[in-house]
């Protein structure tokens, strides 16, 4: 499918079910020996329910400090974040917990945990929910199923590929049916077949399950493959933000040129996906 | 070589064996929480507590500095109200679990400290408490380096039983102390050491076979 066509298509089947994530004039520093850096300034954006939201930007530009604002993993200095109806940024302590149960995560080091088997993974996080041990048992096979290792739930992580540990990471922040996922550079640890199959697979979820989906990443090919819209990051702020067609064919800011320019590059030598 | 020497030396191995179990449960039921909670309460990790830390840190350090056997002078009193005695393996199991549990916490923060900060953030993310993160991540994750850190301080203890021996806390130093240093029987004294070195032998191929068993499928071989 052609570029535009594909953010089309996004756009058009998702723009219906309003916001579910608002981000108000969010700011973040960081105070070292050496000084206070601004690592977020007046972040604003609003993600669509549906929607696949990408956010891009160079190395240090502040993706991985905002994403991990979304869940408070950082704490913002001042600025509200409202998922799904819900104050992020005033929640108590044990309040976070509890919506944290409903924002799933997947990083780019999987971060899973190597004493647990694939099933133990994705068990994992609705021991912490308190489910039933029998409905876990169903829920850890159905989603399994669903990222296409169920052959695999007896392994552990050391025995899987890349992609292999990606898929459990993502049954793992699917299986407590989240509102919204959350992605820190999901792929930047894999090869780019693994990488478009991870895609896919993230597509196809956010197809079947109406699920939001926050991605971050350096890359454009993975916004041009899987993103709705796109905000881009420079410096701790947002330099453009609109549907990735309308930001791909009339970029308006420096950042974003550059990055078109960069991919066009690649993919004239032949290296983009 | 005396027949006495057998159920001597069966009396002292298990004196030895009593008192080592027995300050290795307590010096664990102490040293756990106390490295659990010098871990979790460092800068960034799930109960950032600097003071409470530091405290810990100086507490830990200043029992460590205490040569053993001032310890076990330091601790009669405790051992008397404890025990009812100051005399005897029960006795001695006071000051041994005391002086290792500093020990043995130090080795649990080093291990718990290796678990990667990714997966306490991944637990965090999940809506975990500090509790759950030291229960079904930190623990489980770091448990082969624990098994072997366990051992290491099972190790320790065995040789501070016999210092404990030479005032009065039986086993086999004792005996070595008294028949082999005091009464010139080199056959005691070589007997006892000849089953100390088995015993640590012993302790520590079995830690290394759990350790590696526990790891077995956590790391790709090769
Ligand atoms: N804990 C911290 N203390 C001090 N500075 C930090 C901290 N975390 C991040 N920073 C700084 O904030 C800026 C943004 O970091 P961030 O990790 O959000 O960037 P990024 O866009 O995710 O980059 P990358 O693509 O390399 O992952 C960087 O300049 C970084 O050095
Ligand atoms: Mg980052």
């Amino acid at each position: 499918m052609e570029v535009s066509s594909l953010a089309i298509f996004f756009v058009s089947a998702r723009s219906h079910g309003g916001q579910v994530i608002t981000i108000d004039s969010l700011n973040k520093q960081y105070h070292t020996p050496r000084g206070t850096y601004h690592a977020l300034r007046d972040v604003t954006l609003q993600v669509e329910k549906g929607d696949i939201f990408g956010i891009i930007g160079l190395s240090g530009a502040g993706k991985s400090t905002l994403i991990r604002c979304l869940n408070r993993l950082e704490e913002p200095d001042s600025g509200s974040i409202v998922i799904d109806g819900r104050e992020i940024t005033g929640l108590a302590t044990h309040e976070l917990r509890e919506a944290r149960k409903k924002i799933g995560m997947i990083f780019q080091h999987f971060n899973l945990l190597d004493s647990r088997t694939v099933q133990g993974n994705v068990a994992f996080p609705l021991e912490l929910a308190g489910w039933p041990r029998k409905e876990i048992a169903q829920r850890v096979a159905e989603i399994l199923d669903l990222v296409g290792l169920s052959d695999k739930a007896g392994s552990y992580p050391a025995q899987l590929s890349g992609g292999q540990k990606q898929r459990v990471g993502i049954a793992r922040a699917l299986a407590n049916h989240p509102e919204v996922l959350l992605s820190d550079e999901a792929t930047s640890a894999l090869d780019p077949q693994t990488t478009r199959s991870i895609l896919e697979l993230l597509a196809d979820i956010n197809r079947k399950l109406g699920l939001t989906i926050v991605l971050i990443t350096h890359e454009m090919s993975v916004i041009r493959q899987i993103c709705g819209k796109v905000a881009v990051l420079d410096r701790g702020e947002i330099v453009e933000s609109g549907p990735v067609d309308a930001v791909f064919s009339a970029p308006s800011s420096a950042t974003m040129r550059l990055f078109l320019e960069h991919s066009t590059l690649l993919q004239g030598s032949g290296a983009g996906i | 070589m005396n027949e006495d020497l057998i159920p001597m030396l069966l009396t002292g191995f298990g004196e030895t064996l009593y008192m080592v179990v027995l300050s290795t449960v307590a010096a664990v039921l102490l040293g756990l929480p106390l490295g659990v909670l010098v871990v979790i309460s460092s800068t960034g990790h799930v109960m950032e507590s600097p003071r409470l830390n530091r405290v810990l840190g100086v507490v830990i350090n200043i029992t460590r500095s205490f040569p053993f056997i001032i310890m076990i002078v330091l601790l009669l009193p405790l051992s008397r109200f404890l025990v009812g005695t100051t005399l005897g393996a029960t006795a001695a199991a006071v000051p041994l679990s005391i002086a290792a549990a500093p020990f043995l916490a130090r080795i649990i923060e080093n291990s718990l400290k290796e678990v990667d900060r990714g997966k306490v953030e991944a637990a965090l993310a999940m809506g975990a408490t500090p509790l759950q993160i030291v229960r079904k991540v930190l623990i489980p994750e770091a448990l082969s380096s624990l098994v072997l850190g366990l051992t290491l301080a099972v190790i320790t203890i065995t040789g501070f039983t016999a210092t404990a021996g030479a005032i009065g806390a039986g086993g086999l130093g004792s005996l070595a102390i008294r028949y082999g240093y005091m009464r010139y029987r080199e056959d005691v004294m070589f007997a006892t050491v000849l089953i100390l070195v088995v015993f640590v032998q012993g302790v520590q191929w079995s830690g290394d076979k759990l350790a590696r068993r526990i790891n077995r499928n956590q790391h790709r071989l090769g």
